[in-house]
């Protein structure tokens, strides 16, 4: 999708320049308050098969669910990974509301336009791109289940 | 069953309970998960960050000698503390923080056995308070690299020579040459897959119980001999990046008593990417 036109909702646009703004403290401090307010998975949606990662990667499980025109995403991420809890609220968020066909519009590398770079390591960041992608094919599925 | 070879290096949760306001001894948190310490950590630690702490920023490399005492003063952190290190991930970075501190020959260093993993099963107490300690007086002698660390040229002239041992502690679909990352993640950053050569493959997850715990003596005495590391030998051991890897030169250091293991930091991540070098590759999809 490299001609396409990359649009970020306007919420998280917002959050993006927030963090544009932020030193590094700053956005390591951000990044927990979002951790700390992202909600637990609904109890109804933990029957969705949990994608575990070998090693030392964060078990990361989305569950996608459809609100009207708008797709949702809740998140099972543990305690013990605050920054991909945090990329993960700041997504939440700066979503809501928004379209299959809008997540597929996000740019790939928004955790490099937020400065997260400055903050995190290259694995943590990995993480985050592997998330983002999780969510664009979620989007995808979403779309060709409509279509049907 | 027979006792670690230094059963003084490893404390258990108890013993950090009882010494949480004991100034003699300091708790440091050293995690892969830079927010963690902020999220929550055992009342009185410090955190000491394994990149913007002990990495140099420009050169591929550690602290040295000046900003080593910095960090240590300004920790509350003198000669004569004695350091407890715990982490996540059973402790990866808490072993590659106290491996560390051995570069500057810091004495008394352990580490909390089971880490913050064991210490949060038992319900124990965490804080968001971030303590304040004066600071303390630190003289460090230059680091030493000979000892425990092992360079990239080192490891090329080490699997020519025998009685030696090389273990590459990464999971197995790293050490085939299947993947240059942890499943399921990009990859990226290693142009080529393998391993280096003659090393075995003894993932450092084997030196760990479920509760993250260290297994018993004999249970690690078979596991490294069984693969032909055995005391007598010269020994180097590497992952990626050199965390995982620390976790390794810890068990046959401390637990087990080898008195020669070097932690190669390059690890995968300068081998696999060096003009020059030889790799093998077990994996053929």
């Amino acid at each position: 999708m490299s001609e396409a036109q990359h649009i970020i909702p306007a919420r998280l646009q917002e959050i993006v320049e927030d963090f544009q703004s932020m030193d590094r403290g700053e956005k390591l401090e951000a990044l927990l308050e979002y951790s700390d307010q992202l909600p637990p998975l609904p109890e109804e949606l933990r029957s969705a098969p949990l994608e575990h990662v070998d090693e030392c990667a964060t078990p990361i499980a989305i569950a996608t669910e459809r609100q009207g025109s708008a797709v949702v995403f809740h998140f099972d991420i543990p305690p013990e990974s605050p920054t991909v809890r945090g990329f993960a609220a700041i997504l939440r968020e700066g979503l809501a509301g928004s379209s299959p066909q809008d997540v597929l519009s996000l740019p790939g590398d928004i955790y490099y336009t937020m400065g997260l770079h400055q903050a995190l390591s290259p694995q943590r960041l990995n993480g985050m791109h592997f998330m983002l992608i999780h969510l664009k094919r979620a989007a995808a599925r979403e779309l060709a289940h409509k279509g049907r | 069953m027979a006792e670690y070879a230094h059963p003084e290096v490893l404390v258990e949760t108890d013993w950090v309970a009882d010494h949480l306001n004991d100034p003699q001894v300091r708790l440091i948190e050293s995690n892969e998960d830079i927010l963690l310490y902020d999220q929550g950590h055992i009342p009185g630690a410090v955190k000491i960050d394994w990149i913007s702490d002990l990495n140099d920023q420009v050169v591929r490399d550690y602290l040295d000698k000046e900003r080593f005492e910095q960090l240590l003063a300004a920790k509350g952190i003198s000669n004569d503390t004695t350091v407890v290190f715990y982490g996540d991930k059973n402790n990866w970075w808490a072993t590659y923080a106290l491996w560390v501190f051995k570069l500057f020959g810091h004495s008394d260093a352990r580490i909390l056995n089971g880490g913050r993993a064991k210490w949060i099963a038992e319900g124990r107490e965490l804080t968001r308070d971030v303590p304040q300690y004066s600071a303390g007086s630190y003289t460090a002698p230059e680091r030493d690299d000979a000892a425990i660390r092992a360079f990239r040229d080192e490891v090329r002239q080490h699997i020519k020579q025998d009685g030696t041992a090389l273990v590459d502690v990464r999971s197995p679909q790293e050490y085939s040459g299947e993947r240059t990352h942890m499943p399921d993640y990009p990859q990226e950053g290693t142009l080529r897959g393998g391993h280096i050569p003659t090393a075995a493959s003894i993932p450092w997850a084997k030196a760990v119980k479920e509760d993250s715990t260290f297994k018993s003596t004999e249970e690690l005495q078979e596991l490294y001999a069984s693969q032909g590391v055995t005391p007598d030998k010269d020994v180097i051991a590497y992952c990626r990046i050199g965390e995982r890897s620390s976790h390794t030169w810890f068990v046959l250091t401390y637990l087990l008593g080898y008195p020669r293991v070097r932690n190669y930091d390059g690890s995968w991540t300068e081998w696999g990417n060096s003009v020059g070098l030889p790799i093998e590759k077990s994996y053929n999809g």
